[in-house]
């Protein structure tokens, strides 16, 4: 597992970490109390992630792969930051971009070109980056003289298409994908996959969580496998699925 | 595969850590964009659009006009009564603004603060700006007003509208981090703010003027109702709108400038303590919303 970065500093440290979750059951005074006279449990935990340490080496493809409720989301939202470990540590080198469930951080009000601004500024780009790459963005989305149109006039394709551009052309070393590539018609998709593939050959580190089992084996070079929390399985992509198919 | 123990890791940052508040000047330009995003959508679909932040004030004014100056009777006890009152207005209705929004931008953004890792400060942070460009139509009608009733601005009436302002932004903006954190795990919260809104208009010398309570509450009550830094940012701003149009006759505040200072200092440690607060619930919002 160490051949990229017994040269190279990894990319991604995860060392031991934990992730608990706390379920209220009770949302008000009253029905805590009520609880509590019934004696029943006002509060459960899960552990999401149990003890899960990984490295990424530069240039890196990784599929995390796993059934539902297996912790795939909460391992990369860890990754990104959005959550903090309870226990262990997590560890990043270079600009962190997420492919986050598109258009978070689309405004409905707002023209095509005012939310590329926006979110390619959420995404952690500057004004300078933005301006150079707004072509390329336009072009790639196919969204053509739309863009000076509110976006809530698009369609749910053309709105995916220009979240998706956006979020691909933005800076980064490091790119998180949250089971985003099933976006839009086939011919899309296959060139948001080339686009993708492009990046992995300039490089980058890529850490994507799929159910597409297809999908994630043209792209990645190694697949980690989660269930309940905990990596099963950690190497070649044909054996991670395997390992997941068996697991059930 | 754990072999990070050799590695130098002076090259890497921990995901989701941040500098709070001092981080989200190196996000200027999000920002920019926040603040610019607020502006342009918030009249959005209207016809009358920004006709609304000169309505809305205007209304307010003459409802108060009518019930606190002529049937109540304070148009004969202050001198200039109607710019006394607008002046008043004009600050609180800054400080509503900017803590009312300030509270519920982080719940507001779920979706962004759900996703992705930013410093969170810059949603309340830029809630507070665009109230503040809010507040600047109601400053411009002010200005205009005083100027025909014969206002000559000086540098210090200026500089203490300016000091005002500051102290009205800093403390919206500690309280708005404090309760706003606090909001996305206790929706009480924003109730409890709203009940302060309600509260702001009163407490401070708006619809009437600070030597009626004077005359009425003991001198130790007097001193804690003049340390609200909400009473200090209005006499500011009577001192450097209203006060100059008038015959100069009125009685004025004994050290304010003393308790303009002490409420900067109020405002400053609000702002530290809510920005404590927000740093440690900080961690838990993107499970919380």
């Amino acid at each position: 597992m160490l051949k990229n970065s017994e040269l190279d500093l990894p990319r991604i440290v995860i060392e031991g970490v934990k992730k608990t979750y706390t379920l209220r059951h009770t949302h008000s005074f009253k029905e805590t109390l009520v609880a509590r006279a019934r004696r029943r449990r006002t509060a459960t935990s899960f552990d999401a992630i149990n003890d899960v340490s990984l490295t990424v080496g530069e240039g890196e493809a990784i599929a995390l792969i796993g059934y539902n409720g297996s912790g795939k989301s909460t391992l990369l939202k860890l990754v990104s930051g959005v959550l903090r470990p309870d226990a262990g540590r997590v560890l990043t080198r270079g600009r962190v971009a997420g492919l986050i469930e598109v258009g978070a951080g689309f405004h409905p009000d707002l023209s095509g070109r005012e939310n590329v601004y926006l979110n390619a500024a959420i995404l952690g780009m500057s004004k300078e980056e933005i301006d150079a790459r707004f072509d390329d963005i336009l072009a790639f989305s196919e969204i053509g003289d739309f863009i000076d149109t509110e976006v809530k006039h698009y369609s749910s394709g053309m709105f995916v298409r220009l979240a998706f551009a956006v979020a691909i052309h933005t800076e980064l070393d490091i790119l998180l994908v949250d089971e985003v590539l099933a976006v839009g018609d086939a011919p899309f998709r296959e060139k948001c996959n080339a686009k993708i593939r492009e990046l992995v050959a300039a490089g980058k580190t890529l850490f994507i969580v799929t159910h597409d089992l297809h999908t994630a084996s043209e792209i990645c070079n190694r697949g980690i496998v989660l269930s309940k929390g905990e990596v099963i399985y950690d190497g070649t992509m044909p054996e991670a699925i395997a390992a997941l198919r068996a697991s059930r | 595969m754990s072999k990070s123990d050799s590695v130098d890791l002076s090259a890497f940052s921990i995901p989701g850590t941040s500098r709070g508040i001092l981080d989200v000047f190196g996000y200027r330009y999000l920002l920019r964009l926040l603040v610019r995003k607020g502006i342009l959508t918030r009249y959005h679909g209207s016809v009358l659009g920004w006709a609304w932040s000169y309505v809305k004030p205007t209304a307010q004014f003459l409802i108060y006009y009518m019930v606190m100056g002529v049937f109540l009777g304070l148009n004969r006890g202050i001198e200039g009564f109607p710019i006394y009152l607008f002046s008043g207005i004009v600050v609180v209705n800054l400080f509503n603004e900017a803590f009312g929004n300030a509270t519920k931008s982080i719940v507001n953004n779920k979706a962004l603060v759900k996703k992705i890792y930013l410093p969170r400060e810059l949603f309340p942070i830029a809630d507070v700006f665009i109230a503040f460009v809010h507040f600047l139509p109601q400053l411009t009608i002010l200005i205009v007003v005083c100027l025909i009733a014969g206002w000559v601005p000086t540098v210090v009436q200026i500089a203490g509208a300016l000091l005002a302002m500051l102290i009205v932004v800093l403390i919206a903006t500690g309280l708005g981090l404090f309760f706003g954190s606090i909001n996305v795990s206790y929706r009480d919260s924003q109730n409890v703010v709203e009940l302060i809104l309600m509260f702001a208009t009163y407490t401070s010398p708006v619809l009437y003027s600070f030597s009626m309570v004077q005359a009425k509450l003991p001198g130790w009550l007097y001193d804690i109702y003049m340390l609200n830094p909400l009473t200090s940012a209005v006499e500011l701003f009577h001192s450097a709108f209203w006060f100059p149009t008038t015959s100069e006759t009125a009685d004025r505040p004994e050290h304010l400038l003393l308790f303009a200072l002490i409420s900067l200092g109020v405002a400053v440690v609000t702002l530290i303590i809510g920005q404590l607060v927000f740093r440690r619930l900080e961690g838990r919002f993107a499970q919380e919303l």
